[in-house]
């Protein structure tokens, strides 16, 4: 190596100088054209035949509070059906037995190859091809009875968000480096816990945001059970605006919860993601 | 003489078109460190990995410590075992991994109380304990908290080690335990792997550290092709060998 009096001459001393502050112009004007285009959308709407007092009256009317409630409670425990359902089915797919993993993709095959309103219409109008349901000998019961909205949407809902799930925790079971599991067998693990104790909590870090995303879309989902009288939230906005015809309003009040819902959740997965990061250098930002 | 910790009769596996173990017959020792050398592809790691049950033979049979592996007897035919059952034959041995493969979610000192507490159901702070022993005996002691990713990787594989070991094993199988290290971080691993043979730990051990297998092995196996070659002492198949290949094979690699 050569010392620094021996370097050839010529090339100016940059080590003082201060990098200069681009302009960004052109990023002004795309500001100004969006602010330009939301005003004119604004004013639109405010001159609009929209009773804006509708609106900020309804936002807090019981019906429509209850009617958050029932969404968010039906979103949660359909999504916890879900999830059951999707981790069972995944693990029934990627075992060795024939038998299991046939069941797993048909399950698959047929509620993910139905539409879901047509699932949830089948779920409540049980009642006209069975009766009377139950276990022969032990319990049953009139289907009508028994086949509740709630019951119906828990069902119709849960059980076709499973057939997506477990498609998501295949992803992430099969992202999980096949070396753990051979690492958990050589510790004497069998399948099921290497499989619970192994691959799912790593495979967990690679499903939580493909899952958060499955679950805003059961939130807005929800809004489907309202064909089979669920009183969620846009049920219950229906019912307020066939009474009094303020249609786009309670649209909007519903719109506006919908919205604020998501962006709470938004945040609450990040904290998920966080938690599952454990042991991981790429720490989710 | 007596009876061999571990006996390989015949044993052959293919995987498909590939024959990767033919005919293969070994005896292990209690307390022997045996080394396996070999090109790559010569069947030394599948060897290891059907001991383990990792991997299932195709015929022959393996008997460790008196007790056929994976098949059962009967009526003058072989039934495979349950998986339960070869689980808890994998207790009897310890298998460290080319690539670690520790569990990157557990801490150092939770991946080696993972086995002992969730497999063997032993208590918990029992566990700890011991398992803080092991730390110190491979020198991690102060890293019992960190995580695999903030480990070195010679300090990842002597961790493996120490999770190999808490499940009290009798035999130590090492998959290339140095290849996927740092030239620099080879020697701590290797110290660790001579403290344990040196502690009475029967060990086979598949490598290319030919330096190590000349310190340490008792008896040095060359594979090729799916079958054995040469073994016999150290000193002689590494130092005086009989057969060409093993010749050309260490020509070759030192």
């Amino acid at each position: 190596m050569r010392t620094a009096d021996a370097l050839a001459g010529g090339f100016p001393d940059l080590s003082g100088m201060r990098l200069a502050r681009q302009a960004h112009r052109q990023r002004w004007l795309a500001v100004a054209a969006i602010l330009v285009v939301l005003a004119a959308i604004g004013r639109a709407f405010a001159n609009g035949q929209i009773e804006w007092s509708y609106v900020s009256r309804f936002l807090t009317a019981k019906v429509i509070l209850e009617g958050i409630v029932n969404t968010m409670v039906m979103a949660l425990l359909a999504m916890a059906l879900g999830i059951v359902l999707g981790v069972v089915v995944a693990v029934m797919r990627l075992s060795p037995n024939p038998v299991l993993k046939s069941v797993a993709a048909g399950y698959t095959w047929l509620f993910r190859g139905t539409p879901l309103i047509l699932q949830l219409l089948l779920w409540f109008n049980l009642a006209l091809i069975f009766p009377t349901i139950g276990i022969p000998g032990l319990w049953s019961a009139r289907a009508v009875d028994v086949m509740t909205p709630f019951l119906s949407a828990l069902l119709g809902l849960g059980i076709n968000q499973g057939a997506y799930t477990s498609e998501v925790m295949r992803a992430g079971m099969l992202s999980v480096d096949v070396g753990q599991y051979e690492a958990a067998q050589a510790i004497g693990m069998g399948r099921l816990q290497a499989l619970r104790r192994i691959i799912l909590p790593q495979a967990m870090r690679v499903v939580i945001p493909p899952l958060g995303n499955e679950f805003i879309g059961m939130v807005k989902a929800t809004s489907l059970a309202s064909v089979i009288q669920y009183p969620e939230l846009l049920h219950n906005a229906e019912n307020i605006y066939y009474a009094n015809s303020r249609v786009i309003e309670l649209l909007i009040v519903a719109g506006l919860w919908y919205l604020l819902v998501v962006s709470i959740l938004t945040p609450l997965q990040m904290l998920l993601e966080r938690r599952f990061a454990r042991g991981s250098q790429q720490i989710a930002r | 003489m007596t009876k061999p910790l571990i006996a390989i009769r015949s044993v052959s596996k293919n995987f498909g078109e590939f024959q990767a173990l033919n005919r293969v017959s070994l005896d292990v020792r209690t307390g022997e460190v045996l080394c396996l050398i070999g090109a790559s592809g010569s069947g030394k790691t599948t060897l290891l990995r059907c001991i383990n049950q990792l991997t299932f033979i195709d015929s022959g049979g393996i008997w460790l410590d008196g007790e056929l592996l994976g098949l059962r007897e009967e009526g003058a035919r072989l039934h495979r075992l349950s998986a339960q059952q070869i689980a808890g034959q994998r207790l009897k041995t310890g298998m460290v991994f080319q690539r670690f493969n520790l569990f990157p979610h557990k801490t150092a000192l939770e991946n080696i109380t993972e086995g002992p507490v969730q497999v063997q159901g032993r208590k918990r702070e029992d566990a700890r304990a011991e398992a803080m022993e092991l730390l110190r005996r491979v020198g991690l002691a102060a890293k019992a908290d960190a995580y695999p990713a903030q480990l070195s990787g010679g300090q990842q594989q002597r961790v493996a080690i120490a999770r190999a070991l808490a499940m009290k094993p009798m035999l130590m199988l090492f998959d290339e335990p140095t290849s996927a290290l740092d030239p620099e971080l080879v020697g701590e691993v290797l110290a660790v792997m001579k403290e344990l043979a040196r502690s009475g730990m029967t060990m086979m051990v598949v490598t290319h550290e030919l330096g190590f297998a000349r310190e340490v092995a008792d008896t040095v196996v060359y594979m090729d092709h799916g079958a054995i070659v040469e073994s016999g002492p150290a000193a002689e198949v590494l130092g005086a060998p009989r057969e060409v290949r093993t010749r050309s094979f260490l020509s070759a690699v030192i």
